[in-house]
């Protein structure tokens, strides 16, 4: 097993120890390849929700017709008063304490205590599920407010269709984890890691290793969040 | 058992990776069908790309007839050339040339040069394989469905794609959407297994900077695949959007065929924008593979080390990175605002720089080497010229006063089919000759090998170059037929008809190339496990053609460039990476000695 703990603390640091983990003669990075290979596909899917999101700035810069008013349309009616961004703002609380608890249960892996590592990620699920949840019944009042993908009643058509789009695509990327994390809990619980059981699918080894890469799916899935907020309900 | 830090000098047991899984099969599905070995999903990709490529060039003689001979074939109507155009050009750049070099040479080539048992991750590199045959089968499928394939041109441009008056807006083009987002699900499961595996998963010894340019080649090009595609799978899904839901990403308002489209305020500039973001560096992700491979065969077969390894290394980092600021040459014509016109001229000539020091270095590789007239070596050489030819004709079109008018019309066609369908298919033909050896562990046929090379060769000159003279005479692309057109003279059609010949024989003799690849499977001679005589560690296997796991006992441990041919005092001509420096012979009969430690070392 791989102890990324260890580290050669003679390696040279800065942009030396750069030149010299590029050029040594094997592994350019010092940590499993399952993470290796997630940071590069990280890499690709951050190239797709930029092509997104840079389309939906050429297209709201280019409409002519005006662009629907984020703090009224996400405006949330409670007890006669209107409050902006209230619902948006839960979620995306919601959703960066999924972060957190992620980041416990790999601690927690780690260390190799299953009984915390199972409920944390069982924590993060539920977080996840809730802002998906969220996420349909936002979806469901603009729905209900005239809100479609070819038109709304406020202006640009093109606000339905980037809003679904976009808000639909990172939501897929939430169910997807929300998929994983229950699955990966599920191995933990019984043990599998521990065990270092082969997968049912792919026969890879078990290993706590894992947790942590599906972690830093999960992370990557709250950042791109953190940007979709920015340029999408406080521009 | 603890992993080796980066600087230390233990190795685990063999050389062997700890996170190296193999999946060991007893059944032949196991094996051969659902297999997880890296070798049998090449083949499978080789196979399937080439089936399909078939399509592409039987699609390719039906244009031909009709340009050569217009009016003559009864079959042949304007909706259906206009989507034997479109299919024909998505098959040979996407779901050819991509597939083959990344999925069937890389998954061939990576772990076996690189010096590693598989590929990083065997069950997600067997997964890849099917979801591109799932993408080919509904690429196929599209031409059946009502309406038929497909006519919006390989580009698939907004709004004409999914307008009504284009053929295969029935079902030809959700299809093609289709298909195309599967092969990107698929291509990105691939490519970061090629990735990680180049990184993470080398024999001990093979520094990046020892890498055969092959690998170098195939590496950076799926880096690029892995952020270009991205742009592709969302200009798709949004004109998917555009077509089955309504939304306006793309889609202006308009009247079409005397009815409103419904749609209004999208701009397809956008969309040129994001398919370009992929388009262009797609050019290099087929180029990059053919620089490496055919960097490999020049050293190899004139008996010399490459010219300038770093520089050329360098050369191809440069052309990855530059590829990415260069899309909208693309789009001179557009419409988009000029001044971007000035900045993606300026970078686009920039990239003629890394790509000049390439081509040189190829040349120079050859000056005062050993040469041996193989057939991978012909394939070579002529790589080198269709190259250069292609790049010129490049230089025009990369300018914009000088684009304008040449745009849309066969002087581009001329061009790209040069520089990016000539070019690497015959460094396509070049590696299957030199790599066939490993994979079947028999020769292909010489003679069959020669003839098909020249008429390949000279006959690819005799279909393309005229091209570019219809360019200069105005002739536009993609049209059906030119009818009563003034300007363009009548010598023009006897020019077109000329060409369409020389691609019929072409395109015959390619049937030479296939019976070459059967026959020689089960009487060629035998090759033994290194014909050529070669360095790379491919040919240092125990077995040929190598078996599960690759290397046998124990992984190799490299001590040297790919590139020790005809060092100087050395008794043979050449020394395998893996030769220890105590086991080189010496001429005045002396053994080791001068440790090969890095490639500025072994230079002769």
């Amino acid at each position: 097993m791989v102890d990324t703990g260890s580290r050669d603390t003679s390696a040279p640091e800065g942009m030396q120890g750069f030149v010299a983990d590029w050029s040594a003669e094997r592994r350019v990075f010092n940590v499993p390849w399952g993470k290796a290979m997630m940071w590069l596909f990280i890499l690709s899917d951050i190239f797709i929700f930029a092509c997104f999101l840079v389309g939906y700035m050429v297209l709201r810069m280019s409409t002519v017709e005006p662009w629907p008013d984020a703090s009224e349309v996400f405006a949330l009616t409670v007890g006669g008063q209107s409050i902006p961004l209230l619902l948006i703002a839960i979620m995306t609380f919601i959703l960066i304490s999924s972060s957190g608890t992620m980041a416990l249960a790999v601690k927690y892996g780690y260390e190799k205590n299953r009984g915390m590592t199972t409920v944390l990620l069982l924590l993060t699920a539920l977080l996840g599920t809730l802002f998906v949840g969220m996420q349909a019944f936002e979806w469901y009042i603009l729905i209900n407010d005239g809100v479609r993908p070819w038109g709304n009643p406020w202006g640009a058509a093109q606000f339905g269709a980037v809003f679904f789009l976009i808000t639909g695509f990172h939501g897929t990327h939430v169910t997807i984890g929300v998929i994983f994390i229950l699955i990966m809990a599920v191995k933990v619980m019984r043990g599998s890691l521990d065990s270092q059981r082969p997968g049912f699918l792919t026969g890879r080894k078990g290993r706590y290793e894992m947790v942590e890469t599906l972690g830093l799916y999960w992370h990557f899935v709250d950042l791109v969040w953190v940007f979709i907020f920015a340029f999408f309900y406080l521009w | 058992m603890a992993e080796p830090g980066r600087e230390s000098v233990s190795y685990a047991p063999a050389g062997e990776f700890d996170d190296m899984e193999l999946s060991h099969p007893k059944t032949f599905l196991g094996k051969y069908i659902w297999s997880q070995d890296a070798k049998v999903i090449a083949i499978q990709y080789g196979i399937t790309a080439m089936a399909i490529g078939v399509v592409a060039l039987v699609l390719s003689i039906l244009m031909r007839l009709q340009l050569g001979f217009p009016g003559t074939f009864a079959l042949i109507d304007p909706g259906s050339y206009l989507q034997y155009v479109t299919m024909h050009g998505m098959i040979m750049v996407v779901y050819l040339l991509t597939a083959l070099f990344l999925g069937g040479f890389g998954n061939y080539l990576i772990p076996l040069m690189c010096g590693a048992r598989d590929m990083a991750f065997p069950y997600l590199n067997m997964l890849s394989y099917w979801f591109y045959l799932v993408a080919v089968l509904i690429l196929v499928a599209s031409f059946f469905v009502p309406g038929g394939a497909s006519g919006a041109g390989w580009t698939l441009y907004p709004p004409q794609a999914i307008s009504p008056g284009t053929p295969g807006i029935d079902g030809g083009i959700l299809l093609m959407f289709i298909s195309l987002m599967v092969f990107i699900a698929g291509f990105t499961m691939g490519g970061l297994n090629y990735i990680v595996t180049v990184l993470q998963a080398r024999a001990r010894g093979m520094t990046l900077m020892r890498m055969p340019l092959t690998i170098w080649g195939i590496f950076m090009a799926t880096v690029m695949a892995l952020l270009a595609f991205p742009a592709l799978l969302v200009a798709v899904l949004m004109m998917l959007f555009d077509m089955l839901l309504g939304t306006s990403f793309f889609m202006p308002a308009m009247l079409t065929l005397g009815e409103q489209s419904g749609h209004e305020g999208g701009s397809p500039l956008l969309y040129q924008h994001l398919f370009w973001f992929f388009g262009h560096p797609e050019v290099y992700i087929v180029a990059l593979p053919a620089f490496g491979i055919v960097s490999d065969i020049l050293a190899t077969h004139a008996r010399k080390n490459i010219f300038g390894y770093r520089m050329m290394v360098w050369a191809i980092i440069i052309i990855a990175v530059l590829s990415f600021v260069v899309w909208a040459h693309h789009m001179f014509v557009s419409g988009m605002n000029p001044y971007f016109g000035f900045l993606f001229a300026t970078t686009t000539l920039i990239i003629a720089v890394p790509t000049a020091i390439k081509v040189y270095n190829w040349v120079l590789t050859l000056w005062r080497g050993n040469i041996r007239m193989t057939v991978p070596m012909l394939f070579a050489i002529g790589f080198i010229f269709t190259f250069v030819n292609g790049g010129l004709s490049g230089l025009y079109l990369g300018n914009v006063t000088v684009d304008v008018p040449l745009a849309d019309t066969y002087f581009v066609v001329g061009h790209f089919h040069m520089v990016m369908a000539v070019a690497p298919v015959l460094v396509v033909f070049g590696a299957i000759y030199h790599w066939y050896p490993k994979m079947t562990g028999r020769m292909l046929n010489d003679t069959l090998g020669k003839i098909h090379f020249w008429i390949t060769f000279l006959g690819s000159y005799a279909i393309f170059y005229p091209m570019h003279f219809l360019g200069f005479a105005g002739v536009p692309r993609r049209y059906y037929a030119y009818g009563e057109t003034g300007y363009i003279a009548e010598s023009a059609q006897a020019l077109n008809a000329f060409m369409s010949v020389a691609a019929i024989i072409v395109a015959l003799t390619q049937l030479l190339f296939f019976f070459n690849l059967v026959w020689s499977y089960y009487r060629g001679r035998e090759s033994g496990p290194n014909p050529w005589q070669a360095t790379t560690l491919e040919w240092q296997t125990e077995h040929t053609p190598p078996r599960h796991g690759n290397f046998g006992e124990t992984l190799p441990v490299v001590y040297r460039w790919a590139y020790d041919f005809s060092v100087p005092g050395a008794k043979q001509d050449y020394l395998p990476q893996n030769m220890p420096p105590e086991a080189v012979e010496y001429e005045d009969g002396g053994r080791g000695g001068g440790s090969a430690a890095s490639p500025d070392e072994v230079r002769p």
